[in-house]
């Protein structure tokens, strides 16, 4: 049964000092499926997705991604923290796009791509160009190859990170509020490669305020406040008709 | 920038752009004229100045004339120069390291780190220069081998360690002390997001600093390295406390206490202190360009910009240049 299942946190909680950010987070996310992940602000949502490829370690619970603990070695009851190489290891197959891009100022849109398969995957350089270069066309960007970030807009910016995580092909895509730093003009752009990709079934976890896209493409909507899961379920049903009181009124300050 | 190609256009021999409308633009550059009659009062007092000290005889000018390429005097200056560069070379490769260890998440690194600059920075660099003079007298060997234990190698501390060596280790020592500073707060400078990015690519700890920190901070690091690369040119006037006596400032003494003529071979170290702290200058500015790649200063793709800074001249075409990506954003059919 588990190997249908990307992602599968088991009660994960997590701490900031005497700060409780996650409190016992169960939930599972299929090969293939959508989630959304909404809340409102300081309730935990980046923290979760920091967890998923161990930029945060977890305190509790076990958080497993394609069956692999994530993070940590099990033996006999006792969870051994992985060593950084073995961690890094891990998180070379999850992408993780960023609310403010994060793409490397110095280098080109294609460098950018191209630095994590050349360094990390020790892909030859021809091929890891050529891959580059299709990526680049995928997310629309193909003239911009030898644009450095700070001569893109937003969305193009956004664009070149997701298809930065893309070239480590990825079996997991994490998003943390990829459109909230965008103009309005130029969100239905990222959204747009978004699709696509959740078309080409890519597994992904999206943390956005955008509920027109969890609508849409997401297959599962998770509602998170103050640390817990308040509710979760088909999109188009929590959205229509949220049973708690918590989501109810956080929604009706988003819609 | 737009600025300037329009008013530059206007004010060379160029006919004015006209628009559609037929309206021209003719724009007068804003004038400055107490500046310029600032730099006329200054350029006398400058003239005065260099007429007076040309004809005055304590200045000796032909005495400067005979001593600046003597050979002594040139021979000095590239060992001068020799200190200047071998003690930076070892001082940023220790600094680097140091500011690794201080940032490094490993509490022994990070103490030993501290513990370096402790000593280093809190103590006169003229004292260190002491110290290592005397380094064959409080250590005459050097002993290879483990703690407490019989060393495997003994060497006589004179045989293996020159004066000008010396010298260099001082210099160096004290310099990564300063270096390790200044390379921490370029670390520092660069946006936590990068690391993250980094890291959440996969990259090991090593690859991030090396191929997306380091670079980042170059920009904040060059300048005040270039200050101390100055700074470093000057301080090798003082391994005279090694005592080490070779280099342009103490040469050039010597060879006055000889010829009773102190002010034209203080001129004459001074012009070569000069000459090397120029050469330095136009190397920092090309590292500066170097590294300001993509930081949005100087760069090679000005085409759009200019297109967009001279609308009225072509009006048409120019202006959609930079939105065409809008148009692609649906790329992904
Ligand atoms: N590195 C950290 N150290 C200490 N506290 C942290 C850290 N990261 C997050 N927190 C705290 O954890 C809580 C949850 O933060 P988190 O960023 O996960 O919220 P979020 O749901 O993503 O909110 P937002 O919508 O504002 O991004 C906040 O109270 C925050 O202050
Ligand atoms: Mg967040």
């Amino acid at each position: 049964m588990t190997d249908t299942l990307m992602v599968e946190a088991d009660r994960v909680s997590k701490s900031f000092g005497s700060n409780k950010v996650l409190k016992s987070i169960s939930l599972t996310v299929k090969r293939g499926e959508v989630m959304c992940l909404v809340g409102p602000s300081g309730s935990g949502k980046s923290t979760f997705l920091r967890c998923i490829n161990h930029l945060e370690s977890v305190d509790a619970g076990r958080l497993r991604v394609d069956g692999e603990l994530v993070g940590y070695r099990e033996k006999g009851h006792i969870l051994h923290e992985l060593k950084p190489r073995e961690a890094a290891l891990q998180r070379r197959d999850i992408g993780m796009v960023f609310q403010r891009f994060n793409l490397f100022p110095h280098m080109t849109a294609l460098e950018n791509i191209i630095e994590a398969p050349l360094r990390v995957k020790r892909m030859p350089k021809a091929k890891a160009i050529e891959r580059g270069m299709d990526l680049l066309a995928q997310v629309g960007l193909a003239d911009k190859a030898d644009s450095y970030p700070a001569h893109l807009s937003g969305g193009q910016q956004q664009r070149v990170a997701i298809a930065r995580a893309l070239a480590m092909d990825p079996k997991l895509m994490l998003f943390d509020e990829p459109t909230s730093a965008l103009d309005p003009e130029l969100v239905g752009e990222v959204l747009d490669v978004m699709k696509q990709l959740a078309k080409e079934g890519m597994t992904m976890i999206v943390v956005t305020h955008e509920m027109g896209f969890a609508r849409e493409v997401a297959d599962s909507l998770v509602f998170m406040d103050g640390g817990v899961v308040v509710e979760s379920g088909d999109p188009r049903e929590v959205l229509a008709n949220p049973k708690h009181e918590r989501t109810k009124s956080f929604l009706s300050k988003v819609l | 920038m737009s600025a300037e190609t329009r008013s530059g256009s206007v004010a060379g021999s160029a006919p004015p752009p006209t628009d559609d409308d037929g309206t021209a633009i003719r724009a007068v550059k804003l004038r400055h004229p107490i500046r310029n009659i600032f730099a006329v009062i200054i350029l006398l007092f400058a003239a005065a100045f260099v007429y007076d000290a040309a004809l005055r005889p304590a200045y000796n000018w032909p005495a400067v004339a005979k001593y600046i390429f003597d050979r002594r005097i040139s021979e000095a200056a590239v060992i001068t120069l020799e200190l200047t560069v071998y003690s930076m070379l070892i001082g940023v490769a220790l600094g680097v390291v140091l500011a690794v260890m201080r940032l490094s998440p490993n509490p022994v690194f990070k103490s030993l780190s501290w513990f370096y600059l402790w000593v280093f920075r809190g103590t006169p660099v003229y004292v260190q220069l002491t110290f290592w003079g005397l380094l064959s007298v409080i250590y005459p060997t050097i002993d290879i081998g483990l703690p407490f234990l019989n060393p495997f190698i003994t060497l006589p501390t004179g045989d293996v360690l020159n004066v000008f060596q010396l010298a260099v280790i001082g210099l160096a020592l004290n310099e990564a002390a300063y270096i390790a500073e200044i390379v921490r707060a370029g670390i520092l400078s660069v946006d936590h997001g990068q690391e993250e990015a980094a890291t959440a690519l996969g990259m090991s700890w090593f690859q991030t600093m090396s191929r997306v920190i380091i670079p980042q901070s170059m920009r904040v690091i060059i300048p005040p390295v270039g200050n101390e690369v100055i700074s470093m040119l000057k301080t090798t006037s003082l391994v005279t406390a090694v005592p080490f006596s070779f280099e342009l400032f103490t040469r050039s003494r010597d060879i006055s206490a000889e010829t009773f003529t102190p002010i034209p071979l203080f001129l004459v170290a001074s012009i070569w202190y000069l000459a090397f702290t120029s050469i330095l200058m136009i190397g920092q500015y090309f590292l500066e360009k170097r590294f300001a790649r993509g930081i949005g200063v100087a760069q090679p793709e000005k085409k759009v910009t200019v297109a967009t800074g001279a609308v009225p001249v072509v009006g048409d075409e120019g202006d959609d240049d930079q939105k065409s990506g809008g148009v692609h954003s649906g790329g992904t059919p």
